[in-house]
């Protein structure tokens, strides 16, 4: 980590796009880039590792089907179920499977709710959204119409600049490292 | 242009002739059974040909581009619908002139009061279930399906040589496309009714058209992207990428577990509310040892193996593993379709056989060949279209 960064202010997406693959070919270190919307492909070009939210997404969703699974065992067939056995359309309710269909809702919903909310929960965790945290961004203006690029300012800074000149930044500061 | 491939030709007509042998032998040893294999294998390809055209149609409506550039292959599967049609109305026909007997509603006497066969549920649906209305209803659904059909594929020929980026006639194709799908919307509910519900004629259910709606959607998906993926592989459409491929998929693994969904949810309130006139639908097909089998085998390879296999990214992008499922859910499906007719016809007697996929097959061939001579007259790529650039540029 360096301790001076540089920030690059754009106002289109594409041209952020292509300057930061201009960058990338020229090996700079690129920290962040702040937009107020999600720029299609941009990931790619910062070359970020394949999110893992489908894979988390997978794991709540199997939480949630065992969490419902034994909730409903517990209350109908084995715990509750035992001490105040309910008879609900006649229905068998001594043994789970006979009783499974009526238990698939349940379960369904389970999974449905433990992957939806998990997920936002991780989410937030994962971009550091916890309550009582406070905004990332460097410059306000990256909530309204601008594009800011923050890059490691370690070697070749007067290259660098050049580079964001030439590639269409209307604005290039200089500012202390605050992390 | 497509060039047909000669192996292609060949393959299906050994199929069609297979598919006429079967049935001339199916009609000569038991023509009941013949009827019902011939209408349950008639309205599967025809629910493919009739999905393909709501497509299309989609499309239209939706202002999607995504799917332009091998739009012209559920185009060609739409020239399936006139022969399915037709087919569809001669059995119907048929069954109201009593050479065969398929729906059980239509037995001269069951209705009237005096007669030893009267039967009072039967008879307090004769406002909807009476034969002109009934004969009325299908040619009304099948001419207006394929008039569409016609005008859709029409339309998409005159932008072709329109120019430019074809508007004009995109704009015409816009508002047939939103007639057809309001008329879809009512028609694809009251179609299965008439054909498929009414063959259990006590029983009923209200979603069933929305469950037959969803196993077309499955099918058609299924059966675009296999032909999609076939015709690429002969090198035809080169701009076809894996984003195309990715959304193909998608709707594959979501329309499976649409229609698991419906089966579901038809299969449970039955199951609770346990009323005899429901529960007998169920019944005759879990009890019997003929149906038994293939009742569950079908849920579980039409819900189990789009789901488990075409679960992550990767495999939606896998053409290999895309071909694999498609091909065993349209074999799931089709067993399910055999099991929407034959217990409500056949009781205990049905039996999925060499005759029925004899049968099955004939249909593949003159589905095939149909398809690609369709295929074959026109360009395989769009000239002018709106979204022709966009989805050049696909990417998800």
């Amino acid at each position: 980590m360096s301790n001076k960064v540089i920030h690059a202010i754009y106002d289109d997406e594409e041209i952020v796009l292509k300057s930061v693959k201009i960058l990338k070919e020229n090996n700079f270190e690129i920290n962040e880039v702040y937009s107020p919307f999600p720029i299609h492909g941009l990931d790619h070009a910062l070359e970020l590792k394949e999110t893992r939210m489908a894979i988390t997404a997978f794991i709540y969703g199997c939480i949630g089907i065992t969490f419902g699974g034994l909730m409903i065992y517990y209350i109908m067939i084995s715990g509750i179920g035992k001490s105040w056995p309910m008879n609900i359309g006649g229905k068998p309710n001594f043994t789970f499977y006979h009783n499974l269909p009526s238990f698939v809702p349940i379960m369904f919903e389970c999974t449905v709710l433990f992957a939806a909310h998990l997920m936002s929960i991780t989410y937030f965790f994962r971009n550091k959204l916890y309550p009582g945290s406070t905004s990332k961004s460097p410059d306000p203006r990256t909530t309204d119409d601008k594009f800011l690029v923050e890059i490691n300012a370690d070697k070749d800074e007067d290259d660098l600049k050049k580079i964001l000149k030439k590639s269409g930044a209307i604005e290039i500061n200089e500012e202390k490292n605050e992390k | 242009m497509y060039k047909q491939n000669n192996n292609l030709k060949t393959i299906s007509l050994i199929m069609i002739i297979i598919g006429l042998v079967s049935l001339l032998v199916a009609f000569l040893t038991d023509a009941h059974s013949a009827w019902v294999s011939l209408l349950f294998n008639n309205y599967f390809f025809m629910g493919i040909a009739l999905f393909a055209v709501f497509f299309v149609a989609l499309q239209h409506v939706a202002e999607a581009g995504w799917a332009t550039i091998f739009k012209r292959i559920p185009e060609a599967i739409m020239s399936f619908l006139p022969i399915t049609g037709l087919i569809m109305l001669v059995i119907v026909v048929a069954a109201a002139l009593h050479l065969n007997h398929i729906y059980h509603w239509m037995e001269p006497g069951i209705m009237d009061p005096n007669a030893p066969n009267y039967d009072k549920i039967i008879a307090g649906k004769e406002a909807y279930l009476n034969i002109p209305f009934f004969l009325i209803r299908s040619f009304i659904y099948v001419t207006i399906w394929i008039y569409c059909a016609k005008k859709l594929r029409d339309i998409s020929l005159q932008g072709d040589l329109e120019g430019g980026i074809g508007e004009k006639s995109y704009f015409k194709g816009l508002r047939v496309s939103g007639w057809f799908i309001v008329f879809f919307a009512v028609s694809s509910s009251t179609a299965s009714w008439d054909w498929i519900m009414s063959i259990d004629t006590h029983w009923f259910s209200t979603l069933f058209g929305w469950y037959i709606f969803s196993e077309w959607a499955t099918i058609g998906f299924a059966t675009i992207l296999l032909l999609t993926l076939l015709i690429n592989k002969q090198g035809y459409l080169p701009a076809l990428n894996d984003s195309h491929i990715h959304d193909l998929g998608k709707f594959v693994f979501a329309f499976s577990i649409v229609w698991t969904y419906m089966w579901f949810s038809q299969f449970m309130l039955i199951w609770y509310a346990n009323i005899p006139e429901e529960v007998t639908y169920f019944m005759q097909r879990i009890e019997q040892s003929n149906y038994r089998f293939l009742f569950w085998f079908s849920l579980i390879i039409n819900f189990l193996v789009p789901t488990i296999l075409l679960m992550s990214r990767d495999a939606k992008r896998n053409r290999d593993r895309l071909i694999l499922v498609c091909t065993i859910i349209l074999i799931g499906h089709w067993i399910n379709s055999y099991l929407l007719f034959a217990p409500g016809t056949l009781n205990d007697q049905g039996n999925l056989g060499l005759l029925e996929i004899g049968l099955g097959l004939g249909f593949v061939g003159l589905f095939l060949k149909v398809f690609f001579s369709s295929l074959s007259k026109r360009n395989i790529e769009l000239k002018s279209h709106p979204f022709l650039d966009e989805s050049k540029h696909l990417h998800t």
